[in-house]
């Protein structure tokens, strides 16, 4: 019973705010709102039982990426500066293909009866996760973890490398 | 899982999020702002794996990983996203998106 | 069979002297490129000389008549099974004959321009030009098959054209060259046709085989008729009309005057004795055909030829530049050769008239070259092209005026010089298939005497004119060229023609018929006297004459009128309504047509231009559109 309140609770929250993120005219506000919409979406999945996937979705989206985000709204633009909003032949535009993907979308989905799978309820700890981060057998996600570490590194020199301050060339 | 609470609500959730994420990508003119709906549609997307490995594979970790390796893109995407943004507003002296159509006929 | 393969090279020395000067031309020193020319067309005449001795002299055995030899052929289009255009060398008596004529009057044409275009500043173009005159016309004359001589014959229309615009600075040349060049080519339309209708109907190009008088072409003189004349009859006159424009006969002459805009050596060169007579050589060259096949198209060979003599002559009395009076009589002249070819029969004692035309070629050739060159050293002299402004000049240019009334004692038909002989056999021809053609002749003949010598005594005796300074006698390398052209039309009627150039090839008896050489003497002198009695002293006689037939002669002197005529024609009724309606047409139907197309495809590319906005949510947006759609359809709908 709790647990359908709490669901019901955080599914509207999570709705409710990215409206408002998308819909705001004042651009710091609409940060702040997708903060909100990643706390509930990580209070999700402490409701599922996933605990480290919900510490990491706290650390490393609500903790890095919205930081990231607040700081360059704050480098470039000032702080009373409000948000241009569309034309109004976009934004009906856009809503209606928007509201078409939805419904198509929608319709598929619902139709098809997905069969939950009876099973009991496995309690992953972090040593099982960690070890199948590692290990290169049939379960194993060695390769994947790899490739995401040096996507990571080329993300990161190309980040500083097109951030650079133009150095001035000495007269 | 959680009890009483089928899959499909979860899938609602994020087709909802997942199409507003999108409406604001069409609809808003801050490049920044783009910049977080497109954070919407990745979170909407994290959330389905989740719940499919939830609900359909309760024994097996690849909703897990996809989702870690999901929130690892997201994660660079914007950092480097972010550093172009800065480079267009050092030129343009705006984060405009209207301004930044120099590539067309 | 003798081996005549070097006769190739008869026509092929030109070409390359023409290459050569043309490429190379304009780094030599002026004097070498004349030696080269000329030293490339005597190497010519040596070889043509040695050929007419072996031909005719050499490899001939008495008593039987001159075969026509292939020296050479190669096969150039392969068209249908039936139809190949060869290329190659025919050695034939008349093709010796005018192998001898055209080196000889060309090298003499040499020569003299060495002396006569000294300081022009076109000098090597002009040789160069020369060259590839002589190249066209010698394979025109050597070719085997008739497909061959056309392709020669718009050769020889290509060098006349850029030889007589030679001063191409000059609109009135300009105009000039454009007028014969197109008078020509519209004649040619004629030749082609009948080319194509004879070869067509006959089966082959070649003239071996066409002028084989058991051959396939005189057999299909039976065959099918139209509007009363057979086909082959039609196509020998197409043919025909290409050969009147070529030999300027009526109504084609209209560019035969004006096409003395060129340099007088060109003059000399191509419109007295060589391109002109192109027309003749062609009715010769298929004289069995007309003669066997199709006598009723020979008919109409002599009419037109008698007729342009007749009208020339009368236009010639009048007209006071010396080269147009020397262009008429040239008109006149070959109104002689074709007359002399449509009257004559076939064979034998009937071959009288094909053996007098090619004859009298040969005489023209000489004498009219020479009478142009001597023109050339007088305007050379004093400047002018009008007689109006000569006078007395026998003091001054003696030899000049020596080969001069040489030549007009030779055309006037005075023996024993030589064109005595060949007229006279012209007019035994005729008078023997025709009388009327006969009393035009004799007419002609006298009023040829009468007008040339009009002309010698306007140059060289009368008034004493002032000029302005003491005209002076040509250098030797423009006389030595009069001398031996002089030299040719004295004894060139000694030649015996009759056996050497007959129509079937075969030798036959001749004597002079003197029931009709003493008339035709004493009305040439007769119209000697006349003109020494109206021109020789300056007297107010021709003044009187032209008074009392004032309206012939103000038509005469307008040449009939026919330059307006034709010019109405074109202006008024070819332009306004045919090519005016045709060049609205393609301006505003055809261009409007591609206009059309592109204004479409850029209206088009304006319409879809907006795709590539450079903004970034338009993109998106047709992205999730387009997913959408097709999603709707791929999974709902298919």
């Amino acid at each position: 019973m709790v647990n359908e309140v709490m669901f019901y609770l955080i599914g509207t929250m999570i709705l409710i705010f990215s409206v408002l993120t998308v819909t705001t005219r004042r651009i710091l506000r609409a940060a702040v709102y997708l903060l909100f919409v990643l706390i509930s979406t990580a209070g999700l999945y402490f409701m599922l039982n996933y605990n480290f996937l919900a510490a990491v979705q706290l650390t490393v989206y609500a903790g890095g990426i919205v930081v990231l985000i607040i700081f360059s709204i704050l480098l470039t633009s000032h702080l009373s500066e409000r948000a241009v909003i569309a034309p109004l032949k976009q934004s009906i535009l856009s809503a209606l293909a928007t509201l078409a993907g939805a419904t198509l979308t929608l319709m598929t989905i619902l139709r098809f009866a997905f069969v939950p799978n009876p099973g009991v309820d496995p309690q992953f700890n972090m040593t099982d996760i960690g070890n199948s981060m590692v290990s290169y057998n049939r379960d194993g996600y060695a390769l994947p973890f790899e490739v995401i570490s040096i996507l990571l590194l080329a993300s990161m020199i190309g980040a500083i490398v097109v951030a650079k301050k133009e150095r001035k060339i000495k007269e | 899982m959680i009890q009483n609470i089928p899959l499909s609500y979860f899938l609602v959730i994020s087709t909802l999020m997942f199409f507003i994420g999108i409406y604001g990508f069409l609809t808003r003119r801050n490049l920044i702002t783009m910049l977080m709906s497109i954070e919407l549609i990745l979170n909407s997307v994290n959330i389905n794996f989740v719940a499919f490995n939830r609900y359909l594979y309760p024994q097996q970790l690849q909703g897990h990983f996809f989702m870690l390796i999901v929130i690892a893109v997201a994660a660079a995407e914007s950092a480097v996203a972010i550093a172009i943004i800065i480079n267009i507003y050092r030129n343009f002296k705006s984060v405009d998106v209207e301004n930044v159509d120099e590539m067309k006929y | 069979m003798a081996d005549y393969t070097y006769t190739l090279l008869i026509p092929l020395i030109p070409l390359f002297v023409f290459l050569l000067l043309g490429l190379t031309g304009h780094k030599m020193k002026p004097l070498v490129s004349g030696l080269i020319g000329s030293t490339g067309l005597g190497i010519s005449a040596i070889l043509s000389y040695a050929t007419a001795f072996k031909y005719f002299i050499g490899s001939h055995v008495a008593g039987t008549g001159y075969a026509s030899i292939k020296g050479f052929e190669v096969s150039w289009l392969h068209l249908t099974d039936k139809l190949t255009i060869h290329l190659g060398v025919l050695i034939d008596p008349i093709s010796v004959m005018m192998l001898v004529v055209i080196t000889t009057v060309s090298l003499m044409v040499h020569i003299y321009s060495i002396g006569y275009m000294k300081g022009d500043p076109g000098f090597y173009r002009f040789f160069s030009f020369l060259s590839l005159f002589s190249f066209s016309m010698l394979g025109l004359v050597l070719a085997t098959n008739i497909f061959q001589m056309y392709i020669f014959w718009e050769l020889v229309g290509v060098s006349s054209f850029l030889l007589i615009g030679y001063y191409y600075e000059k609109p009135s040349a300009v105009a000039a060259s454009k007028k014969a060049f197109i008078v020509t080519r519209f004649a040619d339309l004629g030749f082609l046709i009948g080319i194509l209708m004879l070869s067509f109907n006959t089966g082959t190009f070649d003239f071996q085989t066409l002028t084989d008088p058991n051959g396939p072409a005189i057999a299909s003189a039976g065959g099918a008729a139209f509007m009363g004349m057979s086909v082959l009859t039609w196509s020998l006159i197409f043919i025909f009309i290409g050969g009147a424009g070529k030999s300027a006969m009526f109504p084609f002459h209209i560019w035969l005057p004006d096409a003395m805009e060129g340099p007088t050596p060109v003059s000399a060169l191509i419109h007295a004795a060589t391109m002109v007579v192109a027309g003749v050589y062609l009715v010769a060259r298929l004289f069995p055909v007309y003669a066997l096949g199709a006598p009723d198209a020979l008919m109409v060979v002599a009419w037109v030829g008698g007729f342009s003599s007749i009208f020339a002559a009368v236009i010639a009395c009048t007209q006071t530049d010396i080269k147009r009076v020397l262009a008429f009589s040239t008109m006149s002249q070959i109104g002689y050769m074709m007359l002399s070819l449509g009257v004559s029969g076939y064979g034998g004692e009937e071959g009288l008239g094909f053996m007098a035309s090619n004859f009298h070629l040969f005489t023209h050739a000489m004498f009219k070259a020479l009478l142009f060159l001597g023109a050339g050293a007088v305007i050379h002299a004093v400047h002018t092209n009008e007689i109006g402004g000569m006078g007395n000049l026998r003091k001054h240019l003696p030899i000049t005026h020596i080969t001069f009334l040489i030549a007009c004692v030779t055309i006037a038909g005075i023996p024993p010089f030589s064109a005595f002989f060949s007229k006279d056999e012209i007019l035994t021809a005729a008078f023997h298939s025709n009388k009327l053609l006969f009393a035009i002749e004799y007419i002609v003949a006298g009023l040829t005497a009468f007008y040339m010598f009009r002309l010698y005594y306007g140059i060289f005796w009368g008034k004493n004119t002032q000029y302005h300074h003491t005209p002076k006698e040509s250098p030797l390398v423009m006389t030595i060229p009069l001398m031996i052209l002089a030299f040719g039309s004295v004894f060139a009627g000694f030649i015996p023609f009759h056996s050497l150039v007959t129509s079937d090839g075969l030798p036959f008896e001749t004597k002079i018929d003197w029931l009709i050489a003493i008339p035709s003497v004493l009305i040439g002198v007769l119209g000697i006297v006349v003109a020494t009695v109206m021109y020789k002293k300056e007297n107010t006689l021709p003044d009187k004459v032209a008074g009392t037939f004032k309206h012939l002669y103000k038509w005469a002197y307008h040449k009939f009128y026919w330059d307006e005529i034709y010019l109405f024609v074109t202006r008024k009724i070819i332009y306004r309504h045919i090519s005016e309606p045709i060049a609205w047409f393609d301006r505003h139907v055809i261009d409007a047509t591609m206009n059309g197309v592109a204004g479409i495809v850029q209206y088009t590319s304006y319409a879809i231009k907006g795709f590539q906005s450079g903004r970034l949510q338009q993109y998106a947006f047709v992205f999730v559109s387009g997913t959408v759609v097709l999603v709707l359809i791929f999974v709902y709908l298919v």
